[in-house]
């Protein structure tokens, strides 16, 4: 019996030792406190994405080997969905690389907060998509190398049987237009639920998908004369006709209060017949359904079709000890066979029309210029102010309690009370 | 509860003799000798313990009196109970604070009985046991995300429960929207998390049942006593120390229900789901309210030290 | 007489069978699953299909896992960090509950009922300050011959180590397992001349089988698990642990193919190692002191 503890202790001296020799090499290499003075490290928030991620590293190492880099750029990759959590936590560290990758709409909350400083570039950033450059009070802080755009997904086969037009960008289909659309696609009688919305969704799916329609309904997420309250726009009576709207697009059994978990998944499997989406999805939809796939605008609510503008950008730190070098790289990224690379690896728009016209699928008549039309046209920015991550929560706890048959009214209520107090406490977010 | 010869504690035949008398006090030269190793055995865990949950969770309930943020240039300013003020004023913290006592009540109960019974079945000598043992441990090794996904699948309108349902009492019961209504919701939760993580404390049962001297059973089995009176009179008393450990463990697990709300309902249909931790993750991360976040942290710890103090006095030893 | 109890243990039988059927659906569920295109796996999701490997069957999502996830060496982390945590922390909990059990240590009482309340701090409450915390603490490194202090243990194996070797819950489980161990074997032990650790280790150690077992598979599992905390104070990709590589796979087309290949993969090596843990487990049954 001893000599099963002895063996015990054993291995766990000599685990203990193995560890630790592993440990004295095993110090992250991605830390700021290793870096050398000449090479800087980037953040980037696609691991587990490996085309997108050999695109930024095919980036980096032209700029590395380009005679005027004035440092060596060192790449490290965060899966998407923990990125923020990993950042956050870098930033209470004080740990931040001196590139990182953002969600655009929390560029100015990261402005805010001091993580960010200003972009001196010399690229002229007045070729990029709008949506694709994030400023804050005057300032720009961060640039995209593309954008995404939401769109409407059906067969062309399936409108035709109900006898539906096809919606264009010219043309988008109306509020009127869009119910009667869901009235003759649920008396196909061939899906439980016709339209899918991704209601399952959660985070910042639910404002990057559903506040374009609150805005195309006149409303919008706060007001953005000074960012001050939400008061009267996020509550009035607009945004309830917003609320009620989507509400009744459930009651009528067009959509389920809670999709599947993978819509683009139950779209080509036949369980829905309209797919509110991204553009991402559009190449995984053609190559199932070929020809039969039509790539449609969402609906105009009154003001026009809407959809939230910007993707992941790119901004340098403020703890950044070459900050002329960062500057370097950024601008440098920025060309035209760049762009065109990683917008080639992500199936996603490119920022400037010099990048498009070198990607085959956005180039004049090519198979997902349409997304590119539907970013020119239709690109809402979410609202630029400190406030957008709690406005984002507060807002998207809104839709899940509407879709549950709360109170529009007093759902609305609540969230503007919430993000009201939010502000007041942060001092008006001003600096 | 004692009437019985059986219930005595087990008493191993192995070594032991007679306690010596008086032994104590002959030892006082010992005793200086045994504090100086007995803390010295202490020492590493204790100071583990310290650094790593006492002074993080010390600096986390500061923060609670304060305006602190996770991301912000403003400076931390001490604003006494105002966090508190505003938790106890918010209808979604009691709501809160009721869904999470509606699970414990009913998991804490259910799960150790499913977890004893399971623990019972295989603690016998038979063919095949290794693999039973195996596969009632699988949904606590299987990870929570392929878990949550799939439940989130059977739990569907016209997902696989509800077409079992529907086959097996012949098309009678109409199964609900399990997960997306208020009524359901909850239940639902419960059943999964009853499901994944009764197989932990079967073990645990299991590790106390080992600690039960066979010798008890045969000695029961030659009076004749039958399988109810061997459990009821050997067994039960036999795990007088691992039922404590069980129901503690139970009870601040079910109280810190969180993984399951977050990967599948965070916190909704309309609050029906959400609970004390999720509240303060989503405060903490998401919101960026540290302060706050730290508020309902430090009233959970206050809560649950409350319960356990409770159920240690209701379970204390009353020898 | 020898009917019935034939009937009953085909009922038992019947009743574990029942068990077994409702707990193993997930794992097989996600085997199956993984050898199957994502367009199926949905397509099967609400019928009985999603259990059977029918269809199109294939290896394709495993060799795609590999290309995203470098999936062998975050299994490597995973087992060392998994394995000296369990070591570390049976050696450590043990201890400590040894002497808060058998020993007549004064003040012991009140440390344990404070190492108690740990077990109600939840981790999601602690990590912000812990992160801060780890960030001060100083990291010793041997470069050839000097030894150098920096500061910050992030982006390090030992942060995802040492805070959770001490664990209030492995102490409580030997505490209470100890307490069942009779305290008169120390006794004679004492009589022979031993020393405390001696009785620790040649006495209560070797009749603690069960509890050992229970801890090394209970510590082994939230290190295996552990997602949150690495998500925080890891950067390299070189010392990731196996459940960050979950997270690669959710891009904004997920391959829920691959994620269950991968979740396949890593389940794998627990399953095997609750299987091993568990043969110990009857052995230091059958051969403990405690049986006769």
């Amino acid at each position: 019996m001893n000599k099963r503890f002895t063996r015990i202790l054993a291995t766990s001296i000599t685990a203990a030792a193995l560890i630790g020799s592993l440990g004295a090499c095993g110090k992250g290499s991605a830390s700021a406190t290793t870096e050398g003075s000449n090479e800087i490290t980037m953040w980037t928030h696609n691991a587990g994405n490996p085309e997108e991620l050999a695109a930024i590293q095919g980036v980096v190492d032209s700029y590395n080997s380009s005679t005027g880099a004035k440092a060596k750029i060192k790449v490290q990759a965060f899966p998407q969905d923990s990125y923020n959590d990993s950042v956050v936590s870098a930033a209470a560290a004080g740990k931040l690389p001196c590139i990182v990758d953002i969600d655009g709409p929390n560029v100015p909350n990261w402005a805010w907060a001091k993580y960010l400083t200003p972009l001196k570039l010399s690229t002229d950033l007045s070729a990029q998509l709008p949506s694709t450059v994030a400023t804050w009070e005057g300032e720009t802080y961060a640039v995209g190398y593309y954008d995404v755009a939401l769109a409407m997904l059906a067969r062309a086969s399936d409108l035709e049987a109900a006898g539906i037009r096809v919606a264009t960008v010219e043309q988008p289909w109306t509020k009127d237009e869009f119910q009667d659309a869901l009235t003759k696609l649920k008396a196909l009688g061939k899906w439980d639920y016709p339209l899918d919305m991704g209601t399952a969704g959660s985070g910042e799916w639910l404002p990057y998908a559903y506040s374009p329609f609150l805005q195309s309904f006149g409303a919008d997420l706060i007001n953005r004369d000074g960012f001050q309250t939400a008061d009267g726009v996020l509550n009035g009576d607009k945004a309830v006709a917003w609320a009620e709207w989507f509400r009744g697009l459930a009651d009528q059994g067009f959509m389920a209060t809670k999709s599947g978990k993978d819509s683009t998944q139950d779209f080509l499997n036949n369980k829905s017949g309209l797919l509110y989406t991204g553009s991402w999805a559009a190449d995984k939809a053609r190559a199932a359904l070929g020809d039969d796939l039509v790539v449609m605008p969402t609906v105009d609510l009154g003001n026009g079709p809407k959809i939230g503008g910007a993707s992941w950008q790119w901004g340098v730190t403020e703890g950044c000890a070459n900050t002329d070098a960062a500057m370097d790289y950024l601008s440098y990224s920025l060309q035209p066979e760049n762009l065109a690379a990683v917008a080639k690896a992500t199936g996603t728009i490119p920022a400037t029309d010099a990048a498009a016209a070198l990607v085959p699928a956005f180039a004049e008549g090519g198979a997902n210029r349409i997304f590119m039309d539907f970013s020119r046209n239709y690109a809402v920015m979410r609202p630029e102010t400190p406030a957008y991550p709690f406005i984002a929560t507060e807002y998207g706890k809104a839709v899940q309690d509407v879709l549950a048959g709360a109170d529009p009214q007093s759902a609305l209520d609540k969230a503007v009370k919430a993000i009201d107090a939010n502000i007041k406490s942060n001092g008006g977010y001003k600096n | 509860m004692t009437t019985s010869p059986l219930a005595a504690r087990p008493r191993p035949a192995a070594a032991a003799p007679a306690p010596l008398p008086s032994a104590p006090r002959r030892r006082r030269a010992g005793f200086l000798r045994e504090q100086i190793s007995g803390w010295g055995m202490i020492a590493p865990a204790a100071v583990l313990l310290l650094l790593f949950v006492f002074l993080p969770a010390i600096l986390g309930f500061g923060l609670a009196f304060t305006n602190a943020r996770l991301i912000s240039p403003r400076p931390v300013e001490f604003v006494g109970t105002d966090n508190f003020a505003r938790l106890f004023a918010d209808p979604t913290f009691w709501r809160a604070l009721l869904n999470v006592t509606y699970f414990a009540v009913v998991v804490v109960p259910v799960q150790s009985a499913l977890a004893l019974a399971m623990a019972l079945l295989i603690n016998k000598k038979f063919r095949g046991v290794n693999f039973f043992r195996t596969v009632y441990f699988l949904p606590v090794v299987t990870s929570m995300v392929v878990v949550s996904l799939l439940w989130l699948f059977m739990y569907r309108k016209d997902g696989l429960i509800n077409e079992l349902l529907s086959t097996f009492s012949f098309g009678l019961i109409q199964g609900a929207d399990w997960l997306n209504d208020p009524a359901t919701a909850m239940p639902a939760i419960i059943a999964l998390s009853i499901w994944q993580a009764a197989g932990f404390h079967m073990i645990i049962w299991l590790a106390g049942l080992q600690s039960i001297s066979g010798e008890l059973y045969e000695a029961a089995q030659l009076d004749g006593a039958s399988r109810w009176h061997q459990f009821r009179y050997v067994t039960w008393p036999g795990l007088k120390h691992t039922r404590s450990l069980v129901l503690v463990t139970i009870t601040i697990q079910a109280l810190g229900l969180f993984d399951q709300v977050s990967v599948m309902t965070q916190g909704g249909p309309l609050d029906s789901t959400t609970t004390i931790i999720y509240e303060a993750v989503r405060s903490g991360f998401k919101q960026q309210e540290t302060s706050y976040a730290s508020a309902i942290s430090l009233v959970f710890f206050v809560l649950v030290l409350l319960i356990s103090a409770v159920q240690r006095y209701l379970t204390r030893e009353k020898d | 007489m020898k009917n019935s109890v034939r009937l009953n243990s085909a009922a038992a039988m019947l009743v574990r069978i029942l068990f077994a059927a409702v707990a193993a659906f997930p794992i097989v569920f996600m085997l199956v699953s993984s050898l199957k295109p994502d367009t199926q796996i949905f397509g099967d999701m609400s019928s009985v299909a999603a259990f059977l490997p029918v269809g199109n069957i294939s290896f394709d999502n495993y060799a795609a896992v590999f290309d995203r996830v470098p999936a062998a060496r975050f299994l490597v982390n995973s087992i060392g960090i998994s394995a000296v945590t369990v070591v570390l922390g049976i050696f450590i909990n043990s201890l400590c509950a040894f002497a808060l059990s058998r020993m007549e240590v004064r003040g012991k009482r009140v440390v344990f009922t404070v190492i108690l309340a740990t077990l109600i701090v939840p981790f999601q409450t602690l990590a912000l300050p812990l992160v801060w915390w780890v960030n001060q603490l100083p990291y010793f490194e041997l470069n050839g011959f000097s030894l150098e202090i920096s500061k910050g243990w992030l982006d390090t194996y030992q942060v995802q180590i040492i805070p959770f070797i001490a664990n209030a819950f492995s102490i409580y489980l030997y505490h209470q397992y100890f307490e069942s161990i009779p305290k008169e074997l120390d006794e004679a032990a004492r009589i022979d001349g031993a020393g405390w650790f001696k009785i620790y280790r040649q006495v209560v150690m070797p009749l603690a089988g069960p509890a050992t077992a229970t801890v090394a598979i209970l510590t082994f599992l939230p290190a295996w698990n552990s997602y949150l905390w690495p998500l925080m104070v890891v950067q390299s990709e070189e010392l990731r642990p196996v459940m960050i590589g979950i997270q690669y796979f959710f891009q904004l087309n997920v391959s829920w193919g691959e994620v269950m290949a991968y979740a396949s993969l890593i389940t794998v090596p627990v399953v095997v190692l609750f299987i091993a843990f568990q043969r110990s487990f009857i052995n230091s049954i059958a051969s403990s002191g405690v049986k006769g």
